[in-house]
């Protein structure tokens, strides 16, 4: 049965098949068909206050839920302004769909108003794109765009639409089967290869497992969790993959990287087996590629084939979906286990007493001190009320890495960030998506002075729908990555890295209709933390942080992971 | 080096910016791009020589396979393959050295595609280093004006395309969500 309906209404349709509740948009000239079919229909349109935000919007509500996000903006200005978050859901394989307006078919090609090359600027920031040139061709287009964002390594998938095609009626008969016959997932992985995996894992003595955003995306963290404990190796989850493992586990040694822990760089660089799961092998967490894990062996798990052997050759490339692939190497390597019973049992002893001894040796503590506000200590008391169970959304920068390296997750699907692109601005409407995906969940959005200052707009789109976003800003006065690189490795010429002229956040807050407070004095910390969180509604918490502090342990750029800077000079006494 | 890669690819709006833009986004750099229709027209076979570092070589086929309009991306530099290009070249002659110049094109197979009282437009084709010396020999005779196709290359073994097979969207639909 097919009936004669607007291609507007048509998107709507193929949007309530895929399951789609809410789009994150900002309306404009082209798009105003679809808003009007918006208008009185059961799919939710949240009002952003920028295009950027809309899609970072997506990003939190996609990374907080494994489900796909969707956003939404007008043609020229509002689909460039989508061009930074689509880059960042690229980076960090998260699965958005984007849908832009575009100038009437007629018109495309003579620089009308609002007419930008949507199709050629997001060529290199989406996983695919679309241009829609007919009514008839736009819902195969939408259902393709969904398959592909969410599917295999997922990503972000734009479809451009012309505004012609929204308004053109045609015949609208559902969609039950697409074919892109180019577009090959490998999912199962190669059973002989992950027999050598299983029995690789029995042969060698310091095993340690490298899991990333994968298990993440792949929603595999159960399973990791059955391999994790049947070869009881050590493991370390990346920035991305935070949650993969609940940092509780006794198995969970850290987070490895750049500003990783002593014990999970150690582990990596003299494992003799590393079994890498969902990861890239990025340079923010390899150091100098050339001396990372000189001893070890690699086992590479991973559904996107070009991720194997592009940084680190792998021992055993097995690409698939690491939630199969999981799945077959717990089993196998349980099957074989009683053929090894033993061996090396005094070698894994020896591993697990030597990755003890790097933690006791320079353990992950946070700082305080009675006097000011220690960065690290906010990010203990904000773990101390999440219990491992809040979502945390960051921004970029030290306090992503103080949030990374001392609060603790539970589960998956809990720290959302910008890893790849490191885009400043994605804390507070990243905590937005997620917020309006988890509603009965605590939702921290966990930025700095600076990327908070990004965000502003969007704090009246957390006030216009009630969103329960706990805002907290460590307000260190600076741009305080840019000051701690300015400081060590520029000879302490800070260079555009003061953010003076914050404003006062119980004023910015109650401008906007709710609650806010600065903080600065140590003792108040706890409490006014958890008056933040008491509050039934959103919350803007600034609290004035030590402004000097630095976040260790460091791997200077082009260092070995090894090569780890792990505290502040001390001070030496002279007789 | 130089990379001889054959792909093959959907018809569809901008899959040529899709692939020369893979190759500036990774820093790859292109030496010549040939394509047309295949047999079916709603494919395209396109021959790329590239210049990439020899162990880059599996990456850049693997980035190109990654491509959601391309059914195929493969490896003919080592072969079994053949390469051909094909030169279109106008040459200034006097009266003195015609034949010469005649003489010399019919060495290399070339043919005469027009002559005049200034001189002859002549075409050839063959592998890279066979066309390398054509035109170098001709210059030698006179002013030179040259086209070149950049190569198109065939593989000789018959390899089987395995492309993805149709999916429901209804059930994809629910996995996903």
């Amino acid at each position: 049965m097919s009936n004669l309906i607007s291609g507007s209404k048509m998107l709507l349709e193929c949007l309530v098949q895929e399951g789609v509740e809410v789009i994150f948009g900002y309306p404009g000239g082209v798009t105003l068909p679809l808003y009007d079919a918006l208008y009185d229909h059961p799919i939710r349109h949240v009002l952003v206050r920028h295009e950027q935000n809309a899609c970072f919007a997506a990003e939190g509500y996609a990374k907080s839920t494994g489900r796909i996000g969707v956003c939404c903006a007008t043609s020229g200005p509002g689909a460039t302004n989508l061009v930074t978050g689509l880059v960042d859901a690229m980076m960090d394989s998260v699965p958005v769909v984007a849908l832009t307006g575009q100038v009437t078919s007629k018109l495309i090609g003579s620089d009308a108003f609002q007419e930008a090359d949507t199709f050629g600027i997001t060529r290199s920031c989406t996983k695919h794109n679309f241009m829609v040139k007919t009514v008839e061709e736009l819902p195969q287009i939408i259902h393709e765009a969904f398959y592909i964002a969410g599917s295999g390594r997922p990503g972000p998938v734009l479809v451009d639409i012309p505004k012609d095609v929204f308004q053109a009626q045609g015949h609208y008969e559902p969609v039950t089967s697409i074919h892109l016959p180019g577009y090959k997932v490998f999912t199962e992985g190669h059973s002989g290869q992950i027999r050598r995996a299983a029995q690789m894992m029995w042969e060698c003595e310091r095993p340690l497992v490298y899991a990333g955003g994968g298990i993440i995306l792949g929603k595999a963290s159960g399973e990791l969790r059955d391999l994790v404990e049947t070869l009881d190796a050590p493991t370390v989850c990346t920035l991305m993959g935070l949650g993969g493992l609940p940092s509780d586990h006794p198995n969970f040694i850290s987070m490895p990287g750049m500003h990783g822990s002593y014990a999970a760089n150690m582990g990596m660089m003299n494992a003799d087996l590393l079994i890498a799961l969902g990861v890239r092998f990025d340079d923010r967490v390899t150091g100098r590629l050339a001396a990372f894990a000189p001893h070890a062996r690699v086992i590479h798990v991973d559904i996107d084939p070009a991720e194997i052997g592009k940084n680190k050759t792998a021992d055993i490339p097995i690409v698939g979906d690491v939630k199969r692939v999981l799945n077959k190497l717990t089993k196998v390597a349980q099957e074989l286990k009683p053929a090894f019973s033993g061996k090396h049992s005094e070698a894994r002893k020896a591993w697990w007493k030597q990755i003890r001894d790097w933690k006791e040796e320079h353990p992950l503590t946070p700082t305080r001190s009675t006097t000011e506000i220690k960065p690290q200590h906010l990010m203990a008391e904000i773990d101390r009320i999440s219990g491992g169970n809040a979502i945390v959304a960051s921004d970029v920068g030290q306090h992503q890495m103080w949030a990374a390296q001392f609060i603790r997750f539970n589960g998956p699907n809990q720290w959302l960030n910008s890893g790849g692109l490191g885009s400043m601005g994605f804390g507070v409407p990243s905590a937005l998506g997620a917020q309006l995906a988890n509603p009965d969940k605590l939702v921290f959005a966990i930025v700095g002075d600076g990327g908070f200052q990004m965000s502003i707009p969007e704090l009246a789109t957390i006030a216009n729908y009630g969103l329960n976003v706990k805002i907290v800003i460590m307000n260190n006065g600076y741009l305080g990555m840019i000051r701690q690189w300015q400081e060590l490795f520029y000879n302490n010429r800070l260079s555009s890295a003061t953010l003076d002229g914050f404003p006062d956040a119980e004023m910015l807050a109650g401008a906007y209709g709710f609650k806010g407070r600065t903080v600065d004095k140590v003792e108040d910390l706890a409490s006014a933390l958890q008056a933040a969180v008491d509050e039934p509604g959103p919350y803007l918490l600034n609290v004035r942080v030590a402004p000097y502090e630095n976040v260790y342990p460091m791997v200077p750029a082009g260092g070995a992971a090894n090569e780890m800077v792990l505290g502040p000079p001390q001070p030496v006494e002279v007789a | 080096m130089l990379q001889i890669i054959s792909v093959l690819v959907e018809n569809k709006p901008g899959a040529l910016m899709r692939i020369t833009g893979l190759f500036t986004q990774r820093n790859y750099n292109i030496e010549s791009l040939t394509v047309a229709r295949t047999l079916d027209p709603a494919l395209s076979r396109m021959t790329i020589v590239a210049d990439v570092e020899p162990k880059l070589r599996v990456q850049v086929i693997k980035q190109i396979n990654k491509l959601i309009n391309v059914l195929q991306a493969a490896d003919l530099t080592d072969g079994p393959a053949v390469a051909r290009e094909m030169v279109l070249l106008r040459i200034k002659s006097t009266m003195e050295n015609r034949t010469a110049i005649l003489k010399e094109a019919e060495i290399f197979g070339a043919r005469v595609v027009d002559s005049s009282v200034e001189g002859f437009a002549l075409e050839a084709t063959g592998d890279q280093e066979k066309m390398d010396e054509f035109v170098n020999v001709m210059r030698s005779y006179g002013e030179i004006q040259v086209t070149r196709s950049g190569l198109i290359a065939v593989s000789l073994e018959m390899k089987k395309l395995r492309l993805a097979p149709p999916v429901s969207t209804s059930t994809e639909a629910m996995v996903i969500s």
